[in-house]
């Protein structure tokens, strides 16, 4: 197995070999908690080092059996791209590869499309008991090689290994098996109509929660009676790859579902195959927008889940320490590549400063290292183009005059690495205010009243999530009632449920994943 | 010698304002010169429709539905002026019928929508969470060229009940009783702005009206094939929606009020 990187807290630490970090000598070296200030943001990041210092605690990987190379998964079986071409997929932590992973070009994806129509009459006659059955028993699979799926996300796409293990792979589970529970009850969820499955879907999901977002889109889509052909992220296909072999395992008809990996080339192919009914998008409103537009007067349906800008509002009543790891979590769960990341902090100019105080301390306490250590809080960032855009976001945030703090800590030497940042004195027309960097960044600024933070939450394009902290119950509803978003937070952030609808206002797309209303956009109703 | 009748001259409704278009313009039909609304006349009443929104919006579903229930009783006090305006005899008579059968539908569906479209989500942790129907909030109308009267006022109505405001291009070949029926909505106690309405042509307004960044959806109810492709591709550069929901012949239905609104879901931990 590759070799992992070091997990290193946010604070200086000598070296970032594989030897283990002289704890003893650290512990106790800082201040006390809560003894540092906003304005000692910039002071020698030796001021803020932790009371807490962890041995490395690596999750093992010697359990794995990941293959030297994946083909495609068609009609049920693995097979060989057309044109022969694979490409590596890396290791964010360490820039080492893991495996080859197929490219498949429009010969492969119409066969993949071929293959899911042959399925579908079956599928989707089949009675919703049996499917959900089908669904049932890929939910139940993946708990039983959860520990695997974690690992495997966490290696391939540079999350801690905390989060793939608590969040991602037992939501996916949770997703699979809250689906099949509708797949015989649909005409439950659409009273006074006969809902109908729409025919193949083409599905193409992002690299931020590999597994996750293929669960969202399968699950609805199977229950309901349709046939897939997914097309995971370029970064992040080796999960994907294993859930192959779970549909396989599951006894899955041939050709329900179908993945096919590849990049952008893969993905068009993709959305324009005329043999696809449904198209299911989740990425960058750049995408979304293109795919809006090629999909224009065909007829094929479409959802979209896209960027975010979300505005996290903390009322000067809100419980303090709460609200900072609410923001935290907000911002930092992921390496920040969340969609919908509380990445714009709007906190009450009452309590700007010891709020940030208590902020800033806590960010410089956050471990940031080798996802795979069990400690991490901030793991690897994706990909080099990841990393590029959020150095170059950040760099215009600097530029245009807004104050970086970043804590000092040390990264690992090989990777993709970026530091938990967080912007003060931010102007609402600043890049970092209004662009999605999808990474670990967040803008702070200050509102004095409810109207002013909601004319500042609205302030933007996007609508797909909003967090709102205040002890006040009428204020949290007349927050809600006026945040344009989809998912709006109060008092917590970055929750997530199959039961739950998900999905934006405004250019964060279209459609909701989740609960009943979820099921809407896979079937016709008649 | 003849006296001559006091003709009504033919008005756009924008802004709550009987007013020809700022263009001058005019389109003949039949005897009677149609306001030809303008690229301007579209921006005047997008601009009037978000300034009302969040009144609107904010009214109780209750009182959107009184205020529906206000335009068809404005409507039914107007019956025989309708009929004659829609070319008289039965078929106008069972036209008049259908409208205001519609316009009573989504009276009462204003205050049904938050529990028809909604939901309490059983999630798997300590969180009460639920997801409500939000207005998507300005909504373009395409009304059908035929019937002139009933899809443009189920499709306007509809939009409202949700706590849409509401710009809709009425019948261009037809459009005399659909800007008649801007005098229910004004009277009807629409709120000003709330729902405007326009005449001209398809072809000149549809690009503005499908471009407008500040047009959240369109009901392309109206349109052809071409045309909604036209829209869905202007659209894609504002994530705009065009609705697809309902037919120019369909009963009134929920869904149809449903597609113009957003789902927001709303989480809150529950703990002492």
């Amino acid at each position: 197995m590759p070799t992992s990187p070091p997990t290193t807290s946010a604070r200086p630490e000598p070296g970032t070999g594989a030897g283990p970090v002289p704890a003893a000598a650290r512990v106790g070296d800082g201040p006390r908690r809560g003894g540092t200030s906003a304005s000692a943001a910039s002071a020698p990041a030796a001021a803020r080092a932790s009371a807490f210092v962890y041995a490395p605690a690596p999750e093992a990987t010697d359990h794995l059996r990941l293959r030297d190379r994946y083909p495609l998964f068609i009609g049920g079986r693995f097979q060989p791209p057309a044109a022969g071409v694979h490409r590596p997929t890396i290791n964010p932590a360490t820039e080492e590869m893991l495996a080859e992973v197929a490219e498949a070009d429009a010969e492969d994806v119409d066969r993949a499309v071929s293959a899911a129509r042959r399925a579908f009459p079956g599928w989707s006659r089949l009675p919703g008991a049996r499917r959900a059955r089908h669904l049932f028993r890929l939910a139940r699979l993946v708990q039983e090689r959860s520990r695997e799926l974690a690992v495997v996300e966490t290696l391939d796409g540079g999350k801690p290994i905390r989060e793939s293990r608590d969040v991602d792979i037992p939501l996916v589970a949770q997703h699979l098996f809250y689906h099949a529970g509708w797949a015989d009850k649909l005409p439950l969820a659409f009273p006074g109509a006969r809902p109908q499955p729409l025919g193949v879907c083409g599905q193409v999901i992002p690299w931020n929660f590999p597994l996750l977002m293929l669960a969202w889109k399968i699950a609805p889509a199977l229950a309901t009676g349709n046939t897939v052909v997914l097309k995971p992220a370029e970064t992040t296909p080796l999960t994907a790859m294993l859930f192959a072999e779970i549909c396989q395992q599951a006894e899955l008809p041939d050709g329900v579902v179908n993945l096919v990996t590849g990049g952008p080339d893969t993905g068009r192919a993709l959305v324009a195959h005329p043999g696809v009914a449904k198209v299911a998008f989740t990425g960058s409103t750049a995408v979304g927008k293109q795919i809006q537009r090629s999909l224009a007067g065909s007829g094929t349906a479409l959802t979209l889940e896209l960027g975010g800008k979300a505005a996290h509002v903390v009322f000067d009543d809100a419980p303090l320490d709460q609200a900072v790891e609410g923001v935290v979590n907000g911002i930092y769960f992921n390496q920040g590549h969340v969609c919908c990341a509380g990445s714009r902090l709007l906190v009450q100019e009452s309590i700007a400063e010891p709020f940030l105080r208590r902020l800033t301390e806590r960010v410089g306490r956050l471990r940031v290292g080798n996802p795979l250590d069990k400690n991490t809080d901030v793991g690897a960032i994706n990909s080099r183009e990841q990393l590029e855009r959020i150095t170059e976001l950040v760099a215009s945030g600097v530029a245009q005059g807004a104050r970086l703090f970043q804590p000092a800590c040390e990264l690992p030497g090989r990777g993709f690495w970026f530091r938990p940042s967080l912007f003060t004195e931010v102007s609402p027309s600043h890049r970092i205010a209004r662009e999605e960097i999808f990474g670990p960044v967040l803008a702070v600024m200050t509102f004095r009243t409810p109207e002013e933070a909601v004319e500042r939450a609205n302030n933007t394009r996007y609508g797909l999530s909003a967090g709102v902290w205040t002890t006040k119950g009428s204020r949290i509803l007349w927050m809600a009632q006026r945040m344009r978003a989809g998912v709006v937070w109060a008092n917590t952030f970055n929750r997530f449920d199959p039961a739950a609808p998900f999905g934006g206002f405004r250019e964060s797309g279209f459609g909701r994943e989740g609960g009943p209303q979820g099921l809407r956009g896979y079937v016709e109703l008649r | 010698m003849t006296t001559p009748t006091v003709a009504k001259t033919a008005k756009l409704y924008i802004d709550g304002v009987f007013a020809r278009s700022e263009s001058g313009r005019v389109y003949p039909v039949g005897a009677v010169n149609v306001p030809r609304a303008s690229r301007k006349d579209v921006r005047d009443a997008v601009r009037a429709a978000r300034a009302a929104l969040p009144g609107w919006s904010q009214r109780t579903p209750y009182n959107r539905g009184q205020i529906l229930y206000r335009v068809g009783e404005m409507l039914e006090a107007r019956r025989s002026e309708f009929v004659a305006v829609l070319g008289g005899g039965r078929p106008a008579g069972r036209e008049v019928d259908a409208t205001l059968d519609a316009l009573v539908y989504y009276a009462g569906c204003a205050d049904k929508l938050a529990q028809l479209g909604g939901s309490v989500n059983q999630v798997a942790g300590p969180y009460f969470t639920f997801t409500i129907p939000e207005p998507v909030g300005v909504v373009g109308v395409v009304a059908p060229e035929r019937p002139s009267l009933r899809p443009l006022l189920e499709h306007v109505a509809a939009a409202l009940c949700g706590g849409n405001t509401v710009v809709a291009l009425v019948s261009e070949g037809a459009p005399l009783p659909g800007l008649l029926a801007a005098e229910l909505l004004a009277t009807g106690d629409v709120p000003t702005g709330a729902a405007a309405l326009l005449s001209g042509l398809r072809a000149e307004l549809l690009p503005h009206l499908g471009s407008h960044r500040d047009v959240d959806a369109v009901d392309a109810v109206g349109c052809s094939d071409e045309q909604r492709r036209d829209l869905e591709r202007r659209a894609a550069d504002h994530v705009g929606r065009v609705l697809s929901g309902g037919a120019t012949g369909a009963a009134p239905s929920h869904r149809l009020a449903l597609a113009s609104l957003e789902l927001k879901t709303v989480w809150h931990p529950i703990g002492v």
